[in-house]
């Protein structure tokens, strides 16, 4: 070993570890020593993972070093230790969605995700904890219990992505995947210091991702820095024949414009986001600031103004649960998963198999999706949210005629307390207030941490972009990602639990 | 007394028969051992998708066009929600509103008449799996100790056809399943066999007094799965409703079961139990475009329907039973025509092919192109007949030499000694033994009485060996007993 001290490897970027690997200093073995070390020592604070899968990431990381040894390259994310949600199938690996009516279930096939991950030669060190079948926003949700916030174990991660938002902030991996249907992402993102991004829907397949709302849920990369954010999303993204969603055309240059600055560049503020009854003070300051700076920068601020945005949450609240009722149905203990021992009839079977293993918030859901979809409440409810979906896309529509960016806060709190929401459904929700409507345009999104309020927690920052606008919300990220100057690192990923 | 009429729709089911299923690459092969055809998506395991198979769109899209539908541009798939344990989702994809196909009609004949009934839609799902309830319950749910499940059949595209409530009697009702049957046959898009499911109906019957404007309330009995069977349903409703409607009662809006063995028809579930079905459309799958141009590929590409293939056998000169039995079999029809192009009367091959030649193959399970039998054959055949080179009884023995591979019928004819003498001489040397060993029987006729002309007649064929022609012995006797 001539490289740097092993337990500094958990702590290098994507693109740093990709640079090290390719001159030789350290091998993809030794960096998956290196985040499985500190797994080892922070796991029993955060419970990040759910399943750690030692043999597989062992052997893909000998692959690795093996393809380096004959100089074979398969892009930049060969011999990277990463981490996968749990409600991503792996083939011959437990997957569970963080629900006890998976629990034991083992995938008889890779998502397309994984397919290509293991293509480029990645290292899949394994399963993150979620809330159950990514409904919720603190991974609190979770049936297998919760996962803590690396910055402050006393607080959530933010959700449904927590775990893989704090096993790439601590160092338990290098960088990792999640799903992101109303926020999933860039909360959590947000609340661990992290770059956290939902892509353009249909530019990520959704084959083998365990769905919660399909018309909303897009699998997105957590990262360190903007960079390699890119290289992440480059990596999994691209038209495949079993999503029918997937859209087929070549993928944009997601990193064409990350040098390029924000001069000239016309961005637009979202002033409802900037609403003191809902939003954080130190949050709106902080996101001032920053829009102050891009300003100084070169770049025209503008403030917009997208009054549907104060439905989007109501409208999400029932497309959602709706698409939900319906995916979850499959979940039955007829051919998988938890089977009740109920003595009865078939159907006692099914609903009891369901009611046992579905959690609380699941169930709530279901419930709130069937009722929405039910003869003579459709109309009123499900056909009036996809009304104000329609209304959301076209005035996002419009807004990009005028602008060639949006900015928003993440979320309207930083990362708040376990327990201290979780008993207030409606509370919660409002965690995803910022997130949500590019979940209903289908655009990209990114979050970006620009700065940490009085409590030492991070702030996000939301760049938003059209369809297919990846470029553009990289460039304005990267330059974000510099005015801020943001080098913090969660505080259990420097403390003496993972000193060598 | 109250005159009746029956208000009688029908939504028919088709399996389509592509090589793979309808949202998945899995085999669209039901008969295989249970649970062999089948992948995560078709199984529905968390994550998988469906990807629309473009074979069976051309197959629905041929269904639509051959029964005269519009074709919508856009079309949209909805999940129908229910739960049932050999359905892997828990709903099924199918349509709603929009439709692949709308607003199309078929001609039907009953007892020579023209009827025309509307098709309402024609759209595009997916098939169930199979539930197998073992124990006591005779095949039913009801009684069964555990139920064996296969999703072979789990996924195969299944095109549905609704009609309008044109129908009005049992016998319209079974015309019209047996000519979307031959459509769908002509087609090529389904082995539409009744007995094994690939094709079934659901009857929709109502009553109300002869001239009432407002429908009765209607009955649905499920998964009726014989032509026979349609008839006998729609009969027993018609018959059960009016019972129930003149005693006073209500009829209930419910789902029914046709029992074959009682021929009776038995409540399922009334329609205040039924499911809502809570549909939706299916975030997993896009719009369907049928552009202008695939559908008029599609339209260029059908082959003949079947009223117009009867309508033009029926110009060539076959009867409208022949022409029927003709237009189901693409073999039979080829034979026709080539016999008629080769000179024989449309009538006569008509009705040899649908008579003797139909009887030879089933009785001795032979396909007609495997038998000795062509066009030309057949022409020549009737052309014997015509010139009375050939008595009918003769022609049949022909015939059925000529399916065997014997020959063309001249040298079966000549070789077997079938040919009919039409040589006068012979005849009449034949009349002149007959006549001089019966004078009595001449006496007879002179005197007035004609009792003894059919022996005289029957003793000349005798001596000429059955291959005279009797209407020149007939002709020649007369002329030789007349007084």
């Amino acid at each position: 070993m001539t490289g740097p001290d092993i337990a500094d490897l958990a702590d290098l970027t994507i693109a740093e570890a990709g640079t090290g690997l390719r001159s030789g200093d350290f091998t993809s073995t030794d960096l998956l020593a290196a985040v499985t070390k500190r797994a080892s020592a922070t796991e029993a604070h955060l419970h990040a993972y759910l399943t750690l899968d030692h043999e597989g990431s062992t052997r893909a990381a000998e692959a690795a070093d093996a393809s380096f040894a004959v100089g074979e390259d398969r892009g930049p994310l060969q011999g990277i230790p990463v981490a996968l949600k749990d409600n991503m199938c792996t083939l011959g690996i437990e997957t569970t969605a963080s629900s006890k009516i998976l629990d034991g279930w083992i995938p008889p096939y890779d998502a397309t995700i994984v397919t290509r991950l293991k293509a480029a030669g990645a290292v899949i060190t394994g399963k993150t904890n979620l809330d159950e079948f990514a409904m919720g926003s603190s991974t609190e949700n979770s049936a297998y219990g919760p996962t803590r916030n690396p910055w402050n174990t006393d607080r959530v991660p933010g959700g449904s992505s927590g775990g893989s938002a704090a096993v790439t902030a601590v160092g338990s991996a290098l960088g990792s995947f999640g799903s992101d249907t109303g926020g999933s992402i860039r909360q959590p993102a947000a609340l661990t210091g992290l770059v956290g991004m939902k892509p353009t829907y249909g530019i990520v397949s959704r084959y083998g991702l365990i769905a919660f709302a399909s018309s909303l849920d897009q699998i997105g990369p957590f990262s360190r820095t903007v960079e390699d954010s890119v290289l992440l999303l480059e990596t999994i993204s691209g038209f495949d024949p079993k999503d029918a969603t997937s859209i087929n055309a070549p993928v944009p240059n997601f990193g064409g414009s990350l040098g390029r600055g924000v001069s000239g560049m016309r961005i637009g503020v979202v002033t409802e986001f900037l609403n003191g009854d809902v939003i954080d003070s130190q949050i709106i300051a902080a996101t001032r600031g920053m829009a102050d700076k891009l300003q100084d920068a070169g770049a025209e601020i503008v403030e917009v103004s997208l009054p549907s945005t104060e439905y989007s949450l109501s409208a999400y609240y029932l497309i959602a649960p709706a698409e939900c009722s319906s995916n979850l149905a499959r979940f039955d203990g007829v051919r998988y998963g938890h089977r009740s021992n109920v003595e009865g009839t078939t159907e006692d079977m099914m609903s009891h198999s369901r009611a046992e293993g579905f959690g609380p918030e699941v169930i709530r859901r279901i419930l709130l999706g069937t009722y929405a979809l039910s003869a003579g409440y459709y109309d009123a409810f499900y056909g009036q949210a996809q009304r104000v979906r329609t209304l959301v896309r076209r005035e996002f529509a419009s807004a990009y005629e005028q602008v060639d960016a949006l900015i928003s806060p993440t979320t309207p709190t930083t990362a708040f307390a376990i327990g201290e929401k979780s008993d207030d459904p409606i509370a919660m929700y409002y965690s995803d207030l910022c997130t949500i409507p590019s979940n209903l345009a289908g655009d990209p999104a990114i979050s970006v941490p620009i700065a940490l309020d009085d409590a030492g927690l991070p702030i996000g920052f939301q760049v938003m972009a059209p369809a297919l606008g990846e470029e553009v919300m990289y460039r304005v990220a990267a330059y974000v990602e510099r005015l801020a100057g943001f080098t913090a690192r969660a505080s259990l990923a420097t403390s003496e639990v993972v000193a060598p | 007394m109250t005159v009746w009429e029956a208000v009688i729709g029908i939504e028919t089911h088709v399996e389509l028969s592509t090589e793979s299923k309808m949202f998945c690459s899995c085999p669209a092969d039901a008969e295989g051992e249970p649970n062999t055809a089948c992948c995560p998506v078709c199984l529905a395991l968390p994550g998988a998708l469906p990807v629309p198979n473009g074979k069976a769109i051309e197959g629905i899209l041929k269904i639509g066009l051959a029964l005269d539908c519009d074709i919508n541009e856009s079309s949209i798939f909805y999940r129908k929600n229910y739960f049932y344990p050999d359905l892997p989702k828990n709903y099924q994809i199918s349509q709603y509103t929009f439709p692949v196909c709308e607003h199309g009609h078929i001609e039907i004949d009953v007892d020579g008449a023209s009827v025309r009934i509307g098709i309402t839609r024609v759209h595009m799902e997916e098939d169930t799996g199979k539930s197998t309830h073992v124990g006591d319950g005779d095949g039913r749910i009801h009684g069964a100790d555990h139920t064996l499940l296969d999703f072979n059949r789990a996924g195969i595209p299944l095109v549905e056809i609704v009609t309008e409530p044109d129908i009005r009697t049992s016998q319209e009702a079974r015309a019209y399943g047996a000519e979307l049957q031959r459509i769908v046959l002509a087609l090529g898009v389904s082995d539409a066999k009744l007995e094994a499911g690939s094709m079934r109906f659901d009857v929709n019957v109502s009553v109300r007094p002869v001239g009432a404007k407002e429908l009765g309330t209607r009955t649905e009995t499920k998964n009726v799965n014989s032509l026979r069977s349609v008839q006998r349903t729609i009969d027993y409703e018609i018959d059960r409703q009016i019972k129930v409607l003149e005693a006073g009662g209500e009829v209930r809006l419910e789902t029914r079961h046709w029992n074959e063995n009682t021929g009776v028809t038995t409540s399922m579930r009334t329609k205040e139990e039924s499911e809502d079905y809570r549909y939706f459309q299916d975030p997993d799958l896009l719009p369907l475009e049928v552009t202008p141009a695939w559908q008029s590929e599609i339209r260029s590409g059908l082959p003949e329907l079947p009223a117009i293939t009867r309508a033009r056998l029926a110009t060539l000169g076959a009867d409208m039973i022949a022409a029927g039995v003709l237009a189901d079999s693409s073999d039979l029809a080829a034979l026709f025509e080539e016999a008629v192009e080769a000179g024989a009367s449309g009538r006569a091959a008509g009705i040899w092919l649908t008579g003797e030649v139909v009887a030879y193959t089933r009785r001795s399970d032979v396909a007609v192109l495997e038998t000795g039998l062509t066009g030309g054959r057949l022409a020549e055949l009737t052309a014997m007949v015509e010139a009375g080179k050939l008595s009918s009884s003769a022609a049949k023995k022909v015939l059925i030499a000529v399916l065997e591979g014997e020959g063309s019928p001249e040298e079966i004819a000549e070789s077997k000694e079938l040919l009919q003498v039409s040589d006068i001489t012979a005849i009449e040397a034949a009349i002149d033994h007959v006549l001089a060993e019966n004078a009595d029987a001449v006496d007879k006729i002179r005197g007035g009485d004609m009792k003894p002309f059919g022996f005289l007649v029957g003793q000349v064929m005798r001596q000429m060996g059955g291959r005279a022609d009797p209407k020149v012995v007939r002709d020649l006797l007369t002329d030789r007993t007349a007084g």
